[in-house]
C-alpha cells in the first residue's frame, strides 16, 4: 500500500506515530503543486543551521583547527589570524539522538580528520561535497522540478544533482555526489543516493563515511517557504546502525534570490598551487 | 608530449586556422513539426527538456574549399572516410611496425578530425582512440547538410577581430600570458606560460569546459562530453553542461543582473517568442574570453523544439570591442540516451600540479646545465 494511500486510510495522526521522526507526513498546500499532482518543490533553498561545523550538538569552539594550549585548546597557528571570525558556532546538532554511532575502530579515524583538518576536509580544497553535506553547507541551492524531470543545483562549487525518475540501475563507477534515484511516497520526495565515493566528509568536525555509504534523503514541504529534509545514513563499514539526521529547509525569501556563482576552484589555487610558481608568494 | 589539457589548447587554434565559402543566412528556424505534435509542457510552451549530444562532425567554421552544404552522397563519403580512420586508430598496432619518424608524425591532416587531434596531441599523438567520443554525422538543419555552423557570416567563418580586438592581444602577448586556448592566435604556449596557474587556461584550470562546451554559445567540443541536460520550469530553465559541470540556469522573464555582478557563463535570463526560447545573455567576467571576446560579450540564443527528439540551437554573438560585426551559428541538438556521468575535473586535477611543476623543473635543469 502506498504511503498516500495509507494515508487517506488512517489519518494524518496515526501515521505520524506509525512513521516515528516522521513530521514529513504533513502535507504541502495543495496550492503549490505541479500539473501532475505532486507538491511544488522549485525554487532556491537553503539550510539554516550549524551542521556543516559539526552535525553533532557542539558547544562553541575557538576554531576550526586547534593545537593544545597552556589552558586548553586554542587555534591552530595556520588559522590564529581570523580570530573570531574562525570560530565554530554552537550547534544542537542535527543527528537523532545526539550521536554518531560510530564503530570503535572509526572514532580513531574520525579523530584524526578531526585533528588534520586542515589536511583532510575536502570542503577546504573546494571539492564536490557529497550527500547530504551539500544539502547543509551554508550555500543556497535551486530545486528544478517539472513533471518529467528533477535536478539540484547548488552554488557551492557548482555542484549538480541529476535526480532519476526512473532506476537506471547500478551507477557505473562512484563518484562524489552519487547516483541519485528519487521517487513519490504520497507527498515526500524520497531520492535513495547510492555510488558515492569515500572521499566527502559529513561536516568540518571530521565525521566521515566509507564508499558503502548509502544515503535515502525525503524531501518533504510542510509550508510554502519550508521543506522538512530528512537523511537515514547506511554505512555499516563506519556505523553500527542506520541514523538519520534531519533538518527544516528554507526558501530564500528575497525577490530577486538565485543562484550566483561560487567556482571556488579559483580561490583555493594559490594553497593548491602556490608552492609550484616560478616565483612563490612569500608565505 | 605535455600533459593532455595543455594540448588542447592548441586544438582551438587549429580550429581557427581552418578556412571557408558561403551561404544566406536564413535568420528565420521554421518549425518542422505542426503546432500539435511538439510536446508540451502544461504552461503550453514546447517541452524542451531532455539529455541531448551535441557531437557532430559539422565544425563551427567551413573548411576550405567546401560548399555551404554538401550533398547526400558527399555527406556519406565524407562520414564514411572518417569512420574508416577511427576504425583504423582503434586497431591493435601492429608490434612489427616500423618505428615513427624522428620527431613524431608531421604529415599533413587529411580532414577536419585528423587536424584538431593532430593539434592536440602533436606529432607524437595524444589520446588513444577509446578515449574520444566525436561526431559520426553532419548536422542537418532545414534538409541542408552542413559544413560550418556558423551561417553568419554567410562564408562561414568568425569574423576577423577589430583593431581593438587586435591591440587587445597584441598586449597581452607582450605580457606572457596562458589565455591561449581563449585567444584563438597562433602562439600556444608563449614564454613565461607556465610560471603560475592563473596564466593557464580555464579549461585546464577546471573553471570552464574546452573551447565553448558550456556556454554561451555552446559548442561542440568536438573531442568528447558534449551531453547537455535541460530541465525546464515555468520561471527557470537549466542548461547543463556535462564537462566541468557547469549548469547554466536562464531566468524566466526576469532583469538582468546589475552590471557589477559578472558571471562565468554571463547572466542568462530568457523569454517565449512563440514556440522559440530565446535567452539574453551578458554580465559575462573579463576571464571568461570566449573566443578572445571581453566582458562585454552580448549572446542570444534561440532554441526550438523541431521534433520529438531534436532541437535547433541558433546564437548571435556580439561584442563591439572583438568584431564590427555580430555572427550567427546554428546546428542541431539531438536527443540521446546516453547518460551523464558526474565530471569531477579539479578534484583530480593532478595535470595542473604537473605542469606548473615540470616547468620548474625543466628551468632547474637548465640552469644547472648553464652553469657547467
Amino acid at each position: 500500500m502506498g504511503t498516500k494511500a495509507f494515508l487517506l486510510a488512517t489519518g494524518p495522526l496515526v501515521l505520524a506515530l506509525v512513521l516515528p521522526g516522521s513530521s514529513t507526513a504533513q502535507t504541502a498546500n495543495s496550492s503549490s503543486r505541479l500539473a501532475n499532482g505532486k507538491p511544488d518543490l522549485n525554487g532556491i533553498w537553503q539550510a539554516l543551521n550549524e551542521a556543516n561545523y559539526d552535525v553533532e550538538a557542539h558547544v562553541a569552539r575557538p576554531a576550526m583547527a586547534l593545537r593544545a594550549g597552556s589552558y586548553g585548546p586554542v587555534p591552530a597557528s595556520a588559522v590564529l589570524a581570523l580570530g573570531a571570525v574562525g570560530s565554530v558556532p554552537p550547534g544542537l546538532g542535527v543527528v537523532e539522538g545526539g550521536e554518531l554511532p560510530y564503530k570503535p575502530e572509526a572514532l580513531a579515524k574520525r579523530k584524526q580528520n578531526k585533528d588534520d583538518w586542515l589536511n583532510l576536509d575536502p570542503e577546504i580544497k573546494c571539492y564536490l561535497p557529497g550527500v547530504p553535506r551539500a544539502t547543509y553547507m551554508p550555500y543556497p541551492f535551486q530545486i528544478l522540478q517539472s513533471t518529467s524531470a528533477i535536478t539540484f543545483a547548488y552554488e557551492y562549487a557548482g555542484a549538480v544533482r541529476n535526480i532519476y525518475l526512473k532506476d537506471p540501475g547500478l551507477p557505473p563507477a562512484d563518484s562524489w555526489m552519487g547516483q541519485s534515484v528519487g521517487h513519490w511516497e504520497g507527498d515526500t520526495l524520497v531520492i535513495d543516493v547510492t555510488g558515492l565515493n569515500d572521499q566527502t566528509r559529513f561536516d568540518r568536525a571530521g565525521n566521515f563515511h566509507s564508499d558503502k555509504l548509502h544515503v535515502i534523503e525525503r524531501y518533504t514541504r510542510t509550508s510554502p517557504d519550508v521543506i522538512s529534509y530528512e537523511a537515514t545514513i547506511e554505512d555499516p563499514e563506519v556505523f553500527t546502525r542506520p541514523w538519520k539526521m534531519t533538518m527544516p529547509l528554507y526558501r530564500r525569501q528575497e525577490k530577486n534570490a538565485q543562484l550566483l556563482d561560487f567556482k571556488c576552484v579559483e580561490f583555493v589555487e594559490e594553497l593548491l598551487y602556490g608552492p609550484y610558481r616560478k616565483h612563490p608568494l612569500n608565505k | 608530449m605535455r600533459n593532455r589539457f595543455i594540448s588542447r589548447a592548441a586544438v582551438l587554434i587549429a580550429l581557427g586556422l581552418i578556412c571557408l565559402t558561403a551561404r544566406p543566412a536564413t535568420g528565420q528556424v521554421k518549425n518542422a513539426t505542426a503546432k500539435s505534435a511538439v510536446p508540451r509542457m502544461p504552461d503550453g510552451h514546447p517541452d524542451l527538456q531532455g539529455t541531448y549530444d551535441l557531437a557532430t562532425m559539422t565544425p563551427l567554421e567551413r573548411q576550405r574549399g567546401l560548399p555551404p552544404s554538401l550533398t547526400r552522397e558527399q555527406a556519406e563519403a565524407l562520414e564514411k572516410a572518417e569512420l574508416a580512420r577511427r576504425d583504423e586508430d582503434n586497431r591493435p598496432s601492429d608490434p612489427n611496425r616500423a618505428p615513427p619518424p624522428v620527431g613524431g608524425d608531421t604529415s599533413a591532416p587529411h580532414s577536419f578530425f585528423e587536424a584538431l587531434e593532430k593539434a592536440g596531441g602533436g606529432a607524437v599523438g595524444g589520446y588513444n582512440r577509446f578515449w574520444l567520443n566525436q561526431g559520426a554525422t553532419y548536422t542537418v538543419v532545414e534538409g541542408q547538410i552542413r559544413t560550418s555552423i556558423v551561417v553568419d557570416p554567410p562564408d562561414g567563418h568568425v569574423p576577423a577581430y577589430n583593431a581593438a580586438a587586435l591591440k587587445r592581444i597584441a598586449a597581452a602577448r607582450a605580457t606572457p600570458t596562458s589565455t591561449a586556448a581563449e585567444r584563438q592566435d597562433a602562439v600556444a604556449e608563449p614564454p613565461g606560460a607556465y610560471d603560475n596557474p592563473e596564466q593557464r587556461p580555464l579549461s585546464e584550470r577546471c573553471l570552464l569546459g574546452f573551447g565553448s562546451t558550456s556556454g554561451p554559445p555552446a559548442l561542440p567540443d568536438y573531442f568528447y562530453n558534449d551531453l547537455h541536460q535541460i530541465v525546464q520550469t515555468s520561471d527557470s530553465i537549466m542548461i547543463l553542461s556535462e564537462m566541468i559541470h557547469d549548469a547554466r540556469i536562464v531566468r524566466m522573464n526576469a532583469q538582468h543582473l546589475p552590471k557589477n555582478i559578472r558571471r562565468w557563463m554571463g547572466d542568462s535570463v530568457g523569454h517565449w517568442e512563440g514556440d522559440r526560447l530565446v535567452i539574453d545573455t551578458t554580465n559575462f567576467t573579463d576571464k571568461t574570453r570566449f573566443r578572445g571576446a571581453t566582458e562585454n560579450l552580448h549572446v542570444i540564443e534561440r532554441l526550438t523544439r523541431v521534433d520529438d527528439k531534436t532541437l535547433l540551437y541558433r546564437f548571435t554573438v556580439e561584442d563591439p570591442d572583438t568584431w564590427d560585426r555580430s555572427w550567427t551559428g546554428e546546428y542541431t541538438w539531438p536527443a540521446t540516451d546516453q547518460r551523464m556521468f558526474e565530471y569531477a575535473c579539479h578534484e583530480a586535477n593532478y595535470a595542473l600540479t604537473d605542469v606548473l611543476r615540470g616547468a620548474r623543473q625543466q628551468e632547474a635543469q637548465e640552469a644547472a646545465k648553464a652553469k657547467k
